[in-house]
């Protein structure tokens, strides 16, 4: 029996030996595990995070954002606007080549940005307010307006989902109803993306773009420099958190994008590995209402939930630790520069003897809430319970339907009446980098049938979001927002109900990661 | 016993035409729209419409039904949903992983679980037969990725031995492959040995009450000689049964050993395509594992004429 111990022992060391032994130097390769595996390798035909970030690796944009949320040029040399705002002149950067080798030329872009208009909500804005998009030369296009329109740049440098990428021409043609091609994956971004290589859940590889000619400014946000400081990315697929985080404590791989709240303690702990919150604005919690639905078509008790909420317990009860969240009523996200309490002061206070009251106001008759709560997520998981709590507490009576995320998301399209298979409200979560502004959050959209699920119709909403598109002066834009929410606040399309961050963890070795809504992949290094 | 052969394979057919209705109706019937998933989060209900409709899934279930058996029937598994990729390609991509951690598991399981079932049935009553039965006590009780964890835990994490994850094709190297299969293996192997173990030490001991036994014995056969060749093989029908059934239990435990291991094998391809509602794989998948246990529970009975040859087909 000893010996045979002996024997088993030898083998399993014989076999870690010789594979030390065999291991390849790959100190310039950065294996990363992010928070889902890419199976969709088109950024435009869906607007999921994780096809976003593939995005940023293979393609380029126009225009970007900064730290300080300034859109500044990306693959645009330079670019003009005529004194009555109704023509925009773009001009490239020299040098920009597809991973092809082909040059990038202003008949791309303007493909490209008709594709992403028809699949952007901003983007399908925008052109509501373009009368044509005019090739001038190989390097030179025109956008001219109908109307002066204000969220040009804002638009054309989107940082989050759909992310205006462009694309050659002739992918760019393909039908935005349709998936690009395999083949057609060629950007002309930092990265070249390996289609050899890329196993649906095993790893998706990108190189280095050796050919990429780096703006000069250094890199700040999504703009400036994107310099490349590895060969080789490797992003794998590990579905299960517990073993991301014990391949990382092993050195296996050298980064998680999000670890999950609960292990960040356990991670904390080890000198070997850093935390960082890359995404200073983080996310953000929504309840969102089913306006078009029995009692929530009253704006009265929509505002009356507004009353009760209060955020902190929904942050403590999901997130924990305070170090990764924020009491934050602005619903433009705290830290941007749209923040504003304006219109707050009476909401998200946890106030049940008001929220009761106006109840009784509205006249609700006691219509149970249909909540759809998510149970797979664990972001999610708490927030349904949390809303539930605080809205009987305001006298609601709330049926909570328990079920997986995709079921939810299959049944918040579903206008049936919510006891028969539709739905009052649920609970789901922003990157603050597509709520950025009225025109951007998407919930705020209250175009009726034409709005998100929820399909709230309020024609005030509608005009303050299309003042504040067609408004070019930044402060009457500020102005614009704190009016509109005001009004919102008594006319709730969802509720904010607070912010969080989630950190990356990384290998102590590893450096470089941009402050970014989206984690990047140059600048970074690996010593 | 061609004729057996014979009749065995066509009964497949039915068994097959009632899972894949099975499977087709419990996908449509369950909660989920791939069109919602596939759109993301940000999209507007039209886009997930326009998707809806690109895929067919606005059309009546029986013609989506008979679109999708016409396909199959001349060999076409169709597209995934999500990847661009045949379902075909998708499970040529993902079997090497799930029948490597099979046939690493099947193995070590059997090698442990029958010797010392034979030897705590032998030792009835002993300390040894104690800490089997206790063993497969606990190999049944406690979930699979508890005990992947704990090896994780030990052998990768404390020890360094091993990795925590990862898959390397046997193509590519395999002393890498090799430690990277070694605590998947262990992990799935825990529940299938505590069933075989169990099951042996029930079988042999029955044939150790037998007259024949009594007789080999008073013949002066060494207990070995007894053990194996006589009482083993006489309990060998059962047993043989039981690794059969326990293919399911083998199935459903790549499952979840393949996503703590991080393992890209069809267990874990069958998670992804069941969250994000990607009907043609998980259609796929499941009649293959269908087809699979059909097929070994066909050979097992064959192969009981080998040990017992009183059956005859």
């Amino acid at each position: 029996m000893l010996s045979f111990r002996k024997s088993a022992l030898a083998l399993v060391a014989a076999a870690s030996v010789g594979a030390m032994v065999a291991a390849p130097a790959s100190a310039q390769t950065l294996k990363v595990v992010m928070h889902s595996d890419v199976k969709i390798l088109d950024p435009i035909w869906t607007t999921a995070y994780i096809q976003r970030n593939h995005g940023y690796m293979v393609w380029d944009t126009l225009f970007a954002m900064d730290e300080k949320f300034d859109v500044k040029p990306q693959m645009v040399e330079k670019y003009d606007v005529s004194a009555d705002k109704l023509t925009w002149t773009f001009t490239l950067r020299d040098g920009l080549e597809w991973h092809d080798g082909k040059p990038v030329t202003a008949e791309d872009c303007v493909a490209s940005i008709k594709r992403w208009s028809a699949r952007d909500s901003m983007g399908q804005k925008m052109m509501g307010s373009v009368a044509s998009l005019e090739v001038v030369d190989a390097k030179t296009f025109k956008m001219n307006m109908k109307e002066p329109y204000g969220l040009v740049l804002q638009s054309l440098g989107k940082p989050s989902s759909n992310v205006p990428f462009m694309m050659p021409k002739k992918t760019a043609e393909t039908d935005p109803m349709q998936q690009i091609k395999l083949e057609d994956v060629i950007g002309s971004g930092p990265f070249v993306f390996k289609a050899d290589e890329w196993k649906p859940g095993e790893k998706i590889v990108y190189v280095k773009n050796a050919k990429y000619k780096p703006r000069s400014e250094p890199a700040n946000g999504l703009a400036g420099g994107k310099v490349v400081k590895v060969d080789r990315v490797e992003w794998l697929a590990m579905p299960d958190v517990q073993t991301q985080v014990g391949a990382l404590q092993n050195g296996e791989i050298d980064m998680i994008e999000s670890p999950g709240h609960d292990l960040l303690p356990l991670l904390a702990k080890d000198k070997n590995i850093k935390l960082l919150s890359f995404n200073p604005t983080g996310n953000q919690y929504t309840f969102r209402f089913n306006s078009t639905a029995k009692p929530f078509d009253n704006a009265k008790i929509r505002h009356a939930v507004f009353v009760a909420f209060a955020q902190e317990d929904f942050l403590k009860a999901t997130i924990g630790d305070a170090q990764w969240y924020k009491v934050c009523k602005a619903p433009f996200v705290c830290g941007t520069p749209l923040e504003t309490n304006a219109g707050m002061a009476d909401v998200l206070n946890g106030n049940a003897a008001k929220a009761k009251q106006l109840l009784t106001e509205a006249g609700y008759d006691g219509t149970p809430i249909v909540l759809m709560h998510s149970t797979d997520l664990q972001v999610l998981t708490n927030l349904a319970p949390v809303a539930k709590a605080q809205m009987e507490r305001a006298g609601f009576k709330v049926e909570m339907v328990s079920m997986d995320w995709q079921t939810l998301v299959a049944r918040r399209v579903k206008k049936d009446p919510p006891n028969a298979g539709g739905w009052h409200a649920f609970l789901t979560s922003w990157v603050a980098a597509d709520i950025l502004n009225p025109v951007m959050a998407g919930f705020f959209n209250s175009a009726c049938d034409k709005a998100m699920f929820g399909w709230p119709c309020d024609a005030t909403i509608e005009k303050f979001r299309d003042q504040f598109a067609k408004e070019t002066d930044p402060a009457k834009q500020k102005q614009i927002v704190e009016d509109l929410q005001k009004y919102w606040v008594d006319h709730p399309t969802h509720i904010n109900v607070g912010q969080w961050y989630a950190p990356l963890a990384r290998r102590a070795n590893i450096d470089g990661n941009l402050t970014a809504p989206v984690p990047v992949f140059w600048n970074v290094t690996k010593k | 016993m061609l004729d057996f052969i014979a009749r065995r394979i066509v009964a497949i057919i039915p068994v097959l035409a009632v899972v894949a209705v099975f499977v087709f109706l419990m996908l449509r019937l369950t909660p989920g729209d791939p069109a919602a998933v596939i759109a993301g989060d940000n999209a507007t209900s039209d886009q997930i419409a326009d998707i809806r409709t690109k895929l067919g899934l606005d059309e009546p279930l029986w013609t989506q039904f008979a679109i999708w058996i016409g396909n199959i029937l001349q060999g076409n598994f169709g597209e995934s949903y999500f990847f661009k990729k045949t379902v075909a390609e998708l499970i040529a991509q993902r079997i090497e992983p799930t029948l490597a951690l099979a046939i690493c598991t099947l193995v070590f399981a059997v090698s442990v679980s029958v010797p010392i079932g034979v030897l705590a049935a032998y030792r009835q009553g002993s300390m040894l037969d104690r800490v089997v039965m206790g063993f497969s006590v606990v190999g049944f009780s406690v979930p699979g990725f508890v005990i992947g964890y704990c090896l994780i835990y030990i052998f990768a994490i404390e020890l360094g031995w091993l990795p925590v994850q990862g898959y390397v094709r046997i193509g590519v190297d395999f002393w890498k492959f090799l430690e990277r299969m070694i605590l998947p293996s262990l992990t799935l192997s825990v529940g299938f040995i505590a069933l075989i173990s169990r099951i042996t030490r029930a079988s042999v001991l029955e044939v150790l009450n037998e007259d024949y036994i009594r007789t080999a014995r008073a013949k002066g056969l060494s207990n070995r000689v007894v053990l194996m060749r006589h009482a083993l093989r006489n309990a060998a029908v059962p047993i043989l049964t039981v690794i059969g059934l326990g293919i399911a239990i083998l199935i459903g435990g790549a499952v979840v050993t393949e996503s703590v291991f991080g393992l890209p094998g069809l267990g874990r391809l069958t998670v992804e395509a069941v969250l994000s509602r990607d009907f043609p794989t998980i259609q796929t998948v499941i009649l293959m594992f269908s087809v699979v246990y059909v097929v070994i529970n066909l050979l097992i009975d064959i192969s009981y004429t080998i040990f017992d040859p009183r059956i005859r087909y």
